[in-house]
């Protein structure tokens, strides 16, 4: 017989290993749909790898997905770490991916272009960011629920954009105007489309480790987020903390959007986010919120997400699996977290 | 002695490197009250949780009715007739007394059977003395009441023996006797019950025996409590002797801190009404009174956790503007709060944390909002060394320290910034008495070094000890002060319970 008992610290060596069996755990149970799919495990799988890290324009591909679930799990794991429960990432980047576009259409000098989209997209993240922060804060209204149904909020908001007032005249469809030609990001490697957004992404996130281990504010987010009562006793100003963390959380959820719109799209569409910023959830929890583990676990999930459109191409297997292999991923990493605070002791079976 | 109700034989318990319990053996005999008396960290609740099935034991057997039996959680300590009131409750806060009775107990064909559940807390209430409103939410109970509720609850699912691990540390005195009352009343029908406490003279009026650990082993056996001094058992404990602390002569100097005409509204509890006080520096205040009648909001008044409605209150002769922590702080107060692990310590977070944590935005900690880890570390270790604070280092989660340790850190990480005052709120609540007794030197020192302290405390004993003036709180107001000599119990007890008044 088993039991689980109490444990008062975990080992270092969790962090790793417990995302590592999370992954594999998604995986093994992924399998077992595969093959009532009616493919070959070892083949879709194998298929699935090759197509996100077989080669080195595969690679870029997985790196260019990677880039906005870096920013919508850093977002998250810095809302998280202050307990702030920031679903809303995925609205966040939608409302980044707006504002860029309507400042990118804007004739000006390229590098100016690109600067302001960043920074007009960064403060419409964090604006959205601002609403169930701020609702939290003043009326104790509950964050997961407010920062969630914004994202419908923001996502009807610019459906009502493209079917209106942007909607392309030319061709009808529901997409918004490109922007301008010298607005798009500079491309790293011919032929790619690995831009310099994913570059930005990949630095962001020691920056955000930096600010979260290493100023007084991260100090503050991550005394809040433990024990918001000792934070007050101690003299912090809980709310304040509250507000900055939203603002920042939002910032880079919007940054996540303006790659999209400045390194892959170059307008606006219905489908802009595949879901980035619900992806950026399950980024944050493989992470264990580290944002330094945010990059590998992007880039798996960015893995998983590419691999699994070349699978469904060769295979049959739909490429929803990817959506199953992330839930499932997640799930499994809810459960070893468990163990994070439990260990497993063999009992005598004795009655 | 009558044959033992349970017996614990050779209990070893480690946790990783500590061995909590080592080769303990204890036995309860029917109607009998057994005292467990150790320094904090000796492992008495360790020895209690593994009875009640909370800890596996890493070897030993457990005997109930002189049989062995396995037992691997509550429920199958309930069944084997042991209940256990912990520190903190195990209550739902939202549902009734007579709800949180029936949790868990299967009524006919699946429904409550509230007539019954009914029925059995009544007959608790008249056999113990132990009546409570079954139709309250738990949420309107105080801290006494909840307790009691705990027993209440032992008792309706049969348990024969009962655990009660300090459960005088969060009650009043007068509650004190009203729960030794029932306690002895439980005992002469035969039930058996295990009562931990660090107040020595409570265990020698309650306890017909005493088990002592030091360390995890049990370092001696007390026979007659009652005729054992509590000298003789603290040296037991601790394996030496304990001195009172000497309490040097101190000539007051001017008030450091003044309230003047405070009110306050909108906080849980009893609100101050026209409280005015001062301390001077070099002496100590002790403010007195049966909880709940307003200390609480004091304390937070002092400590920036609450802006009162009227009155000022001016620290080194500067007046308070804000009420912030923060604001409190620059002025040169020190605060340690009623409630270390949630108000005081970041449990989650490296002890470090948790010592920089008021003082972080300062220059010692920090430049232009960059942390410096290695000044946050080095005045870790710093007074971990002046303090003695007992762990593994600086890095450790705040939260595995003990009680006594915990309080230690707070009080170097106040006192190492020189307070020209310091609150403090039931300093010594849950220590034991060596480290009661390093908590109390330190407050001699710092009256000698001319710093104003007020210390809010329900222990009488500790209050008449370190004062020296007492005020007593009755319903939100000062009822008196006194000084010196006319500072007894019998007096402190009448204006405690407001039948007199003076100032
Ligand atoms: N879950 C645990 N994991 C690791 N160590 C533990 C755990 N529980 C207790 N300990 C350690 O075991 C020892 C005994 O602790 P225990 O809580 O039983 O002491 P205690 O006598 O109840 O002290 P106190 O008077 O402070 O309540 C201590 O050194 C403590 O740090
Ligand atoms: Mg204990």
């Amino acid at each position: 017989m088993f039991r689980l008992e109490a444990r008062t610290s975990t080992p270092a060596w969790f962090n790793l290993a417990l995302p590592l069996l999370a992954i594999a755990v998604a995986l093994v149970l992924c399998s077992g749909l595969i093959a009532i799919a009616g493919a070959g495990v070892i083949e879709a799988y194998s298929v699935m790898l090759s197509a996100s890290l077989g080669d080195s324009y595969a690679i870029t591909e997985t790196l260019v997905r990677a880039a906005p679930m870096i920013f919508t799990g850093l977002a998250v794991a810095t809302a998280f770490r202050a307990k702030f429960w920031n679903i809303g990432a995925e609205g966040q980047l939608l409302a980044g991916a707006v504002a860029s576009c309507a400042v990118g259409a804007i004739p000006m000098p390229g590098y100016l272009a690109m600067l302001l989209m960043a920074l007009v997209g960064a403060a419409a993240g964090a604006i959205v960011a601002l609403v169930p922060a701020t609702l939290r804060v003043k009326f104790k209204v509950d964050d997961v629920v407010s920062s969630l149904l914004l994202n419908s909020v923001i996502y009807y908001a610019l459906m009502a954009l493209i079917e209106g007032p942007w909607k392309d005249t030319f061709s009808g469809y529901p997409i918004s105007p490109p922007i301008e030609d010298s607005a798009n990001f500079p491309v790293l490697i011919e032929g790619t489309r690995l831009h310099i957004g994913v570059v930005v992404a990949l630095i962001a996130a020691p920056l955000i480790w930096f600010l979260i281990a290493r100023t007084t504010l991260g100090f503050r987010i991550r005394v809040t987020g433990e024990n918001p009562e000792a934070a007050r006793y101690g003299g912090i100003n809980v709310q304040r903390v509250l507000l900055s963390t939203a603002l920042l959380s939002g910032a880079l959820a919007g940054l996540a959007g303006v790659g999209e719109v400045g390194g892959v799209h170059f307008q606006v569409m219905s489908d802009i986010s595949p879901g980035y910023g619900y992806s950026g959830i399950v980024v944050a929890m493989l992470a264990r919120l580290n944002p330094l583990g945010v990059v590998p676990a992007a880039l798996f999930l960015a893995a998983v997400m590419t691999g699994a459109e070349a699978m469904s191409r060769a295979t049959g297997v739909p490429a929803f699996l990817s959506d199953v292999i992330q839930g499932t991923a997640l799930l499994a990493m809810l459960v070893a977290l468990l163990f994070t605070a439990y260990r497993v002791r063999r009992v005598g079976a004795s009655a | 002695m009558s044959a033992p109700l349970i017996e614990m034989r050779g209990i070893t318990k480690s946790f990783g490197a500590v061995k909590a319990n080592e080769a303990v053996d204890l036995a309860v005999a029917p109607g009998e009250i057994l005292g467990l008396l150790g320094e904090n960290g000796a492992g008495k609740t360790t020895l209690m949780n593994v009875l009640f099935g909370a800890y596996a034991p890493d070897a030993g057997e457990i005997l109930v009715g002189g049989r062995p039996v396995a037992i691997h959680n509550s429920a199958d300590a309930l069944a084997a007739g042991i209940g256990m009131v912990h520190q903190h409750f195990h209550l739902a806060p939202r549902l009734t007394v007579l709800e949180n009775l029936l949790i868990g107990i299967p009524g006919k064909s699946g429904r409550i059977d509230r007539a019954g559940g009914l029925a059995r807390l009544k007959e608790i209430g008249r056999q113990h003395g132990l009546s409570l409103d079954p139709d309250l939410p738990v949420s309107a109970l105080s801290v006494g009441e909840q307790q009691r509720l705990e027993i209440i609850k032992a008792l309706f699912r049969g348990a024969k023996l009962l655990i009660l691990d300090e459960p005088t540390a969060v009650l009043a005195p007068s509650e004190v006797d009203g729960l030794f009352a029932a306690l002895r009343s439980m005992a002469a029908q035969g039930l058996g019950i295990i009562f931990i406490s660090h107040k020595l003279n409570e265990v020698r009026a309650l306890t017909h025996r005493c088990v002592v650990l030091r360390h995890g082993k049990v370092a001696g056996r007390v026979d007659h409590p009652a005729g054992t001094t509590s000298a003789e058992m603290a040296k037991l404990m601790c394996g030496h002797e304990i001195v009172p602390p000497a309490k040097g002569e101190s000539t007051p100097g001017a008030s450091v801190l003044t309230l003047d005409g405070i009110s306050t509204s909108g906080h849980a509890g009893t609100t101050l009404r026209e409280v005015s006080l001062f301390v001077r520096s070099g002496e100590i205040l002790g403010i007195a009174g049966v909880s709940g009648n307003g200390q609480r909001a004091l304390a937070d008044v002092i400590s920036g956790m609450l802006s009162p409605d009227t009155g000022t209150m001016t620290i080194a002769g500067k007046a308070v503007a804000q009420f912030s922590p923060r604001e409190l702080q620059a002025l040169g107060l020190g605060r340690i709060p009623e409630d270390r692990m949630t108000t005081g310590l970041v449990t989650n977070l490296p002890l470090a944390d948790s010592m920089v944590l008021p003082r972080i935005g300062t220059e010692a900690f920090s430049r232009k909002g960059l942390l410096n880890p290695a000044a946050i570390r080095a005045f870790a270790e710093a007074q971990i060394k002046a303090y003695d604070i007992r762990c593994p280092g600086p890095m450790v989660r705040a939260g595995a320290l003990s009680g006594g340790n915990l309080q230690k850190a707070l009080l170097a990480r106040e006192l190492a910034f020189d307070p020209k005052v310091l609150i403090v709120s039931q300093p010594t609540r849950g220590l034991d008495i060596g480290a009661a007794r390093f908590i109390h030197e330190k407050f001699m020192v710092m009256r000698g070094k001319g710093c104003g302290i007020i210390v809010i405390s329900e222990d009488l004993e500790e209050m008449l000890m370190l004062s020296d003036r007492i005020a007593v709180m009755y319903e939100g107001r000062i009822a008196g002060t006194l000084f010196g000599a006319d500072a007894t119990v019998a007096r402190l007890g009448l204006m405690m319970t407001g039948a007199e008044g003076r100032s």
